[in-house]
């Protein structure tokens, strides 16, 4: 009998059963496609403004500083800002995500922008993030042609543009909107959930920060107003 | 993997007495329990999230064969592919054959229990095809040639010294010629050795949290960020994963987010949390172009329907051994296979044979800790005792063990005997004592009074006492 046989009887036998009756199969079929949540913390459920400062505060608790943008031409700035502040290289690799095609780049000539995957020698990433999360400070990545998901790892600085229309209380928030926009039941090749940059306790249990993943993570948070 | 729980007295006795594995756990106290309350009390939700898990945990194990289905067919319709291995010699072998068919040389590894479990590495190895584990923890345990102490940080019985030591012998190859004790500088050491590894491995191999029905995703949850360079970066993606892992929506899996982290390390969520699905879509410029899973049973299903099958929630936490105070002594490597502590004790017997893992159901001193912090209410004490009792019946238990119960059972069972014989042990042992208070040496029981005194009783029985303080009414 091939394996994939003997595990399904041995999984039947010990639960006393044959396979399940249609009507049990229905039921099944229909809670998969219900997407009932539990328990959602308390937590989330205030304003969307004090999602977007909880998110702040949650991730800066996390080792991940943030700072507050009015608008999207002010991210060059702010990046050239940020590195400058902690002596970084100045060569970017960004996602090749249209979103960020009209930043004013022109503003910061001493930055240099490339576009791609991400690569063994580039020290620093500029992505967009596809949501955010207030209840644990948490970014939602979700991998494309745009946004390839090697530059939130592999890139020792990591730094993140995210609008505040795209914060919203939990975890279920950001399955809604990744099933908005891929279909229930589809997933991007890849889907990270990004809280703080890389640590690791594996020796004597000392925090250290930059196991593998960025040694640092900055999110610029695009004050566009009330949620779309 | 080797399984040495036969030795669990021995090696018991060796880790109470090794400096090292004493500095080493007598950390863990401090540690994970301090993380584990304190996040734990800042989620007013935390006891209604457990129970709600335990309760969904259950509802997928009743019904595990239909998301099982269901998981297969949407990492099929997803373009990935699905091996079922019933036992861990068939697990390797697949394994193998889709890192030859890769043409793999290197096969990059992020921390997997199962494939320790299947002993994946050393099958590779033989084969010629070099498995390079890049959790810190893992990395460190497979330069020195161990295996893991615990399931989250597995290198938890290395002292910075002995890493120290180790990474100076074993990276001298690499040009790294300094003896560095600093925690950072020795984790940017491996980090910069680990970078081109990554880069070249022609595989990466991933355990899975969970399998995700809805969607046909697996999920890691990390710290470092190695498995997500492990399972981006090659051409292929292998995750492993036992059969019970399976959830059937993203809803679910939320549930068990907020309690996993929460539950191992007092983090709200760990720091990467990756849904895979699939192997890199047409149009992607990164990630692999082949995505395979590989589904392990070898003995879960037997667990289904049994008085044990409580143990097939398990999340993989640690939280049991992290607040156990048996593990805290001894340490992870006296349980004598992949899983340590409470949890190990309960599932080895089980999975190597109650024979071979007699000892671990008895290394408990039933204070209920594990049970008290499991994030899905396993009964680890009851499942336990189930062992005890069955080590018992099927004559597991030596004769000499066998015998002294059976005299006991003989008077307990006549109370009226019982009595005597307890008041005249009482007094005997106090004569015993003399003026120390103590025994030092019991006759027949030397396992027990070579390494403790025994309190000398009162004199007499708790029961005369009792009649005493009633006729004088007090």
């Amino acid at each position: 009998m091939p394996s994939r046989d003997k595990i399904f009887s041995r999984i039947r036998h010990n639960l006393g059963r044959g396979p399940l009756a249609e009507e049990a199969v229905n039921a099944l079929k229909a809670r998969i496609e219900g997407h009932v949540p539990h328990t959602i913390p308390k937590r989330t459920d205030i304003a969307h403004k004090e999602q977007v400062d909880l998110f702040q505060a949650k991730a800066e608790a996390l080792a991940a500083t943030v700072a507050r943008i009015s608008s999207l031409d002010d991210v060059p700035e702010a990046l050239r800002d940020y590195l400058t502040a902690h002596n970084l290289a100045t060569r970017i690799k960004m996602s090749p995500d249209p979103a960020l095609d009209n930043l004013p780049f022109n503003m910061t000539p001493m930055l240099e922008i490339n576009r791609g995957a991400a690569a063994p020698e580039d020290e620093v990433s500029l992505t967009p993030a596809f949501a955010g999360i207030a209840e644990t400070g948490t970014l939602c990545m979700a991998s494309s042609a745009e946004t390839p998901s090697t530059l939130n790892f592999l890139p020792e600085n990591h730094v993140v543009v995210i609008k505040a229309s795209q914060i919203s209380g939990s975890l279920e928030d950001s399955w809604a909107r990744l099933r908005q926009k891929y279909g229930a039941g589809n997933l991007p090749r890849t889907v990270n959930f990004i809280s703080g940059p890389s640590r690791t306790a594996d020796i004597e249990q000392t925090l250290i920060m930059g196991a593998h993943g960025p040694r640092r993570l900055h999110i610029l948070i695009v004050d566009d107003g009330p949620q779309d | 993997m080797q399984v040495t729980s036969r030795r669990f007295k021995e090696g018991a006795h060796d880790a109470l007495h090794d400096e090292n594995i004493q500095k080493a756990f007598s950390k863990v106290k401090s540690g994970f329990p301090v993380a584990r309350a304190k996040t734990a009390s800042e989620l007013p939700e935390f006891e209604d999230l457990r129970d709600q898990a335990r309760d969904l945990k259950d509802h997928i194990l009743g019904n595990l064969d239909y998301y099982l289905e269901y998981f297969e067919d949407q990492v099929l319709l997803q373009g990935g592919r699905v091996h079922w291995c019933s036992s861990y010699a068939e697990a390797r072998e697949v394994i193998l054959e889709i890192c030859r068919d890769a043409d793999a040389k290197t096969v990059t590894k992020g921390k997997s229990m199962i494939t320790e479990e299947m002993g994946l590495n050393d099958y590779l190895q033989e084969k010629g095809v070099e498995p390079i584990e890049t959790d810190l923890g893992e990395y460190i345990i497979q330069l020195a040639h161990e295996y893991p102490s615990h399931i989250v940080a597995p290198a938890l019985h290395k002292t910075k010294d002995q890493v120290t030591e180790l990474f100076h012998e074993s990276h001298e190859k690499y040009g790294f010629k300094e003896r560095l004790t600093d925690p950072q500088a020795l984790v940017n050491e491996a980090r910069s050795i680990l970078r081109d590894k990554f880069v070249a491995a022609d595989v990466g191999i991933t355990g899975a949290n969970f399998l995700i029905a809805e969607t046909g995703s697996t999920v890691i949850v990390t710290n470092e960020g190695n498995g997500d360079l492990t399972q981006s970066l090659p051409k292929t993606h292998i995750a492993v994963s036992s059969i019970e892992k399976v959830v059937p929506t993203l809803e679910d899996v939320s549930l068990f987010l907020r309690l996993l982290a929460r539950s191992a390390t007092g983090q709200e969520m760990s720091v990467y949390t990756t849904f895979s699905t699939g192997p890199k879509r047409m149009e992607d410029i990164d990630g692999p172009t082949n995505f395979h899973v590989v589904l392990v049973d070898s003995g879960r299903s037997d667990l289904l329907g049994s008085d044990k099958q409580d143990l097939l929630r398990c999340l993989k936490c640690g939280a049991c051994m992290n607040h156990c105070p048996v593990y805290q002594a001894v340490g992870g490597h006296s349980y004598g296979w992949v899983y340590p502590g409470p949890i190990g004790a309960a599932l080895n017997p089980h999975m190597v044979g109650l024979e071979e893992a007699r000892h671990l159901p008895n290394a408990s001193s039933f204070c209920g800790r594990c049970e008290e912090v499991c994030p899905v209410r396993i009964p680890l004490p009851k499942i336990m005792r189930h062992w005890r009792e069955q080590a018992f019946e099927t004559q597991v238990t030596p004769k000499p063990e066998r015998w002294g119960i059976g005299i006991w059972a003989f008077f307990a069972k006549r109370p009226k005997l019982y009595r005597l014989m307890t008041r005249i042990s009482a007094r005997s042992l106090k004569l015993m004592a003399g003026k120390k208070g103590v025994v030092r040496k019991l006759p027949l029981m030397k396992g027990w009074s070579s390494v403790r005194d025994f309190p000398a009783p009162e004199g007499t029985t708790f029961m005369d006492q009792w009649k005493k303080q009633q006729r004088e009414g007090k």
